[in-house]
């Protein structure tokens, strides 16, 4: 069994030298990180990848990151967010620059993905770094031209803890943003700041009746309370996909 | 010849010789999951063997505390790269639940309430190896991880653990489950890093 394995594991593939090609500034703790990695061979939305750091003395630390860029190509976009007490994101976040050589391992997932053939209407609701899977849905959709309705809830703590943010503000048409403020909502928003609830899901999601396919992401807390609310609104459980980040 | 990471020191130290090579150390309880959380009523629960004589072997939840219930100290190991070690737990061994049954089948499909699966060999359930667990840490075991009840097979990585476990399925092959068909290891043996395909 272990040398069938061994050969299964050449289907992801040894692990690849990129080279961080920019990083940009996505909030106070958060960063996106575009890294060409030759051999790497293009991704379905949604996927992730491991990332391999070596220290001087051979120590190693492995995580595994979401993709926030889909489709063919060497070239891939990360985004992550600083965990206090992390050991692998504090770096990606405040060491790593441009020129900087990185390990991966990847695409890896194959169920919470989105790919252009599918026609159904999605819903997409993120929590925080949540959203990193979900934008490369995103841009998958809008690069395939699918006219397929998405609807994204994007809940962050404040307008400067959201990711992404330009791309958010001015959505193609086939896409509703719906964005929820946790601790302090911009003024002119007609929500009051407060955590994500079953109203929020009724009032911008997609209804049951239209089965949509759901995807949601974002921390363990997070997932709960809006899964759980999904289901209650009539959701089949079967079409709620969920990540959940609850590592360090 | 690995690449340096330029200025990346890491929490480095000793490495721990109980961590699988590629995990590291935690004290929370991530939780992993692909859809919602099952909510089962106890009084509805139902834990049951199928074998190829397609004879169904089914234990309700006051047969399953009937039985012998065993505490179980362990490390548990989950393919994202998190293990905890000496976790502490409490339930029924899978040789007390097979000792009636009759089967020449070698592979098992764990089935879940809300539809989850995954394959395990038989070999890798008996012998001391894997239980129906009950309680975590000295309380029941909360919905999110797994409870009312589920599978602990603390030597695979931590997705073969079924949570909200409903019932074994005998198959005379192995056959994918659900993560299995979606990215990961048919055996997932934490100490040969067998994670993906």
């Amino acid at each position: 069994m272990t040398g069938t394995n061994e050969a299964r594991d050449g289907r992801i593939g040894n692990w690849k030298v990129g080279v961080v090609t920019s990083i940009r500034r996505e909030s106070a703790s958060g960063r996106s990180i575009t890294i060409d990695v030759p051999g790497w061979g293009g991704n379905i939305a949604g996927q992730h990848t491991d990332v391999r750091l070596t220290a001087q003395n051979g120590y190693t630390a492995v995580r595994s990151y979401s993709v926030a860029s889909a489709g063919v190509g060497d070239r891939i976009e990360l985004a992550v967010d600083r965990l206090p007490s992390g050991e692998v994101s504090p770096y990606l976040v405040d060491t790593l620059r441009e020129g900087d050589e990185l390990e991966l391992r990847g695409p890896l997932g194959g169920w919470f993905v989105w790919t252009p053939e599918q026609s159904e209407s999605v819903q997409l609701i993120g929590g925080g770094s949540g959203i990193v899977p979900l934008m490369a849905m995103i841009r998958s959709h809008e690069a395939s031209g699918s006219t397929t309705p998405f609807r994204l809830l994007y809940s962050v703590r404040t307008p400067l803890d959201a990711f992404f943010r330009a791309e958010l503000e001015s959505p193609t048409a086939n896409l509703e943003v719906t964005w929820i403020f946790t601790r302090r909502a911009p003024s002119g928003c007609s929500r009051p700041a407060g955590r994500i609830t079953a109203a929020d899901l009724e009032a911008h999601g997609f209804p049951a009746a239209l089965s949509p396919t759901v995807f949601v992401c974002g921390p363990t807390g997070f997932v709960e309370t809006v899964a759980t609310a999904l289901v209650a609104l009539g959701h089949e459980p079967n079409r709620v996909k969920t990540e959940r980040f609850g590592g360090a | 010849m690995a690449v340096i990471s330029r200025g990346f020191i890491g929490r480095g130290g000793e490495t721990d010789p109980d961590l699988p090579a590629g995990q590291y150390l935690t004290a929370d309880f991530p939780v992993l999951s692909a859809g919602p959380t099952p909510h089962i009523d106890t009084a509805d629960w139902q834990f049951s063997i199928r074998t190829d004589s397609d004879t169904l072997h089914t234990w309700n939840w006051d047969e399953l505390h009937a039985l012998s219930i065993e505490d179980i100290d362990t490390d548990i190991h989950c393919v994202t790269r998190w293990s905890k070690l000496g976790t502490s737990w409490r339930g029924v061994s899978l040789d007390t639940l097979f000792a009636t049954v009759k089967t020449t089948d070698e592979y098992v499909m764990a089935h879940s309430y809300g539809g989850y699966t995954t394959n395990v060999p038989l070999a890798d359930l008996l012998g001391g190896q894997a239980w129906i667990a009950l309680e975590f840490d000295g309380n029941k075991l909360d919905p999110e991880h797994g409870g009312p009840a589920r599978l602990l097979i603390p030597h695979l990585y931590f997705w073969k653990s079924a949570k909200w476990i409903h019932g074994l399925e005998m198959q005379s092959q192995d056959k994918p489950g659900f993560w299995e068909q979606n990215g990961y290891n048919m055996f997932g043996d934490p100490w040969l890093e067998q994670r993906y395909w």
